[in-house]
């Protein structure tokens, strides 16, 4: 069977309905798992004290934020070369899911940083590129909102996706780019080197294993809503037209 | 619950406001979802009573 089946609107539907369920459990179990872990069993880091149990937060939820926008990037493609309309539907149903998550990493951050940095905000390169990110996916969702065709709206926000997705990538190599700004090395590489002690690392793979089957489970719920809302529009337009 | 020390605002907080706005996206995917298929099913009746 060929992957390109799942473009077929009732294929996509058919077998998502199987899927959407069980990862809404599964995610709710990690997340729940992770967050109790973390947040009663874990002692305090010697020097950030008890607030680095903010990272079962904030690190699922930038590291997400990102992916998001990649995932949009990857299916906003597919939409511009093959016109597969459930590509389109996929990466508009992933927008409020990546807005939300890029709050989250924001907010967090903040609320983190102002202890142990003593500010909220600095004009950080990967703070700031967040940020950017953050306006990105507000854009993104206005201009699906704006344009009633929805075949052009696909087509701008494809287009912005795509401009989007250099701050997507800054956003997470930032650190490594530039050595100035308060933001530390990522917590999470796949260098040899240790950079969060066991300890905090599994309740932390519990949480990242949860958000991203939240993701899943959201994304695909919110797809579906969208091909059932598209099957409404043109139902309505007959009735219109009849 | 944990002895958060001097940070326990900033913990609390940070935690509150991530489970409201989890909660929220949630809340919204589910109850639009639940609305958008109720119309659709009611517009599918309605289309296939009309058309036989």
């Amino acid at each position: 069977m060929s992957f390109w089946e799942y473009a077929n609107p009732r294929r996509f539907m058919a077998v998502t309905d199987r899927v959407v369920g069980p990862s809404f459990v599964l995610a709710g179990v990690l997340i729940t798992t992770g967050l109790i872990w973390g947040f009663f069993f874990t002692p305090d880091d010697f020097r950030q004290g008890s607030t680095v149990k903010i990272i079962y937060l904030h690190v699922p939820s930038a590291m997400m934020a990102i992916n998001i926008w990649i995932m949009m990037l990857v299916t906003s493609l597919v939409w511009l070369i093959r016109r597969h309309h459930v590509s389109a539907l996929a990466a508009k149903a992933a927008a409020p899911i990546g807005v939300t998550m890029t709050l989250i990493a924001l907010f967090t951050g903040a609320v983190w940083g102002q202890p142990m940095w003593g500010t909220y905000w600095a004009w950080d390169p990967r703070l700031t590129s967040f940020l950017i990110l953050f306006l990105f996916y507000l854009g993104y969702m206005a201009l699906w909102a704006a344009i009633e065709d929805p075949d052009t709206a696909a087509d701008l926000t494809s287009i912005l996706c795509l401009v989007g997705s250099v701050f997507a990538l800054l956003s997470r190599y930032a650190v490594n780019f530039w050595n100035q700004g308060l933001h530390q090395g990522a917590s999470l590489s796949l260098d040899k080197e240790e950079n969060i002690s066991d300890v905090f690392w599994f309740p932390l793979l519990a949480c990242i294993a949860g958000f991203i089957l939240l993701f899943i489970a959201l994304v695909l719920l919110r797809t579906r809503t969208e091909i059932r809302a598209r099957r409404l529009h043109a139902i309505t337009l007959r009735e219109r037209s009849a | 619950m944990p002895d958060l020390g001097a940070y326990a605002f900033e913990v609390s907080l940070a935690y509150a406001g991530s489970l409201l706005a989890l909660g929220i996206v949630i809340w919204a995917s589910v109850a639009r979802a639940a609305r958008v298929r109720r119309t659709l099913d009611e517009a599918e009746k309605r289309w296939s009573n009309k058309n036989g």
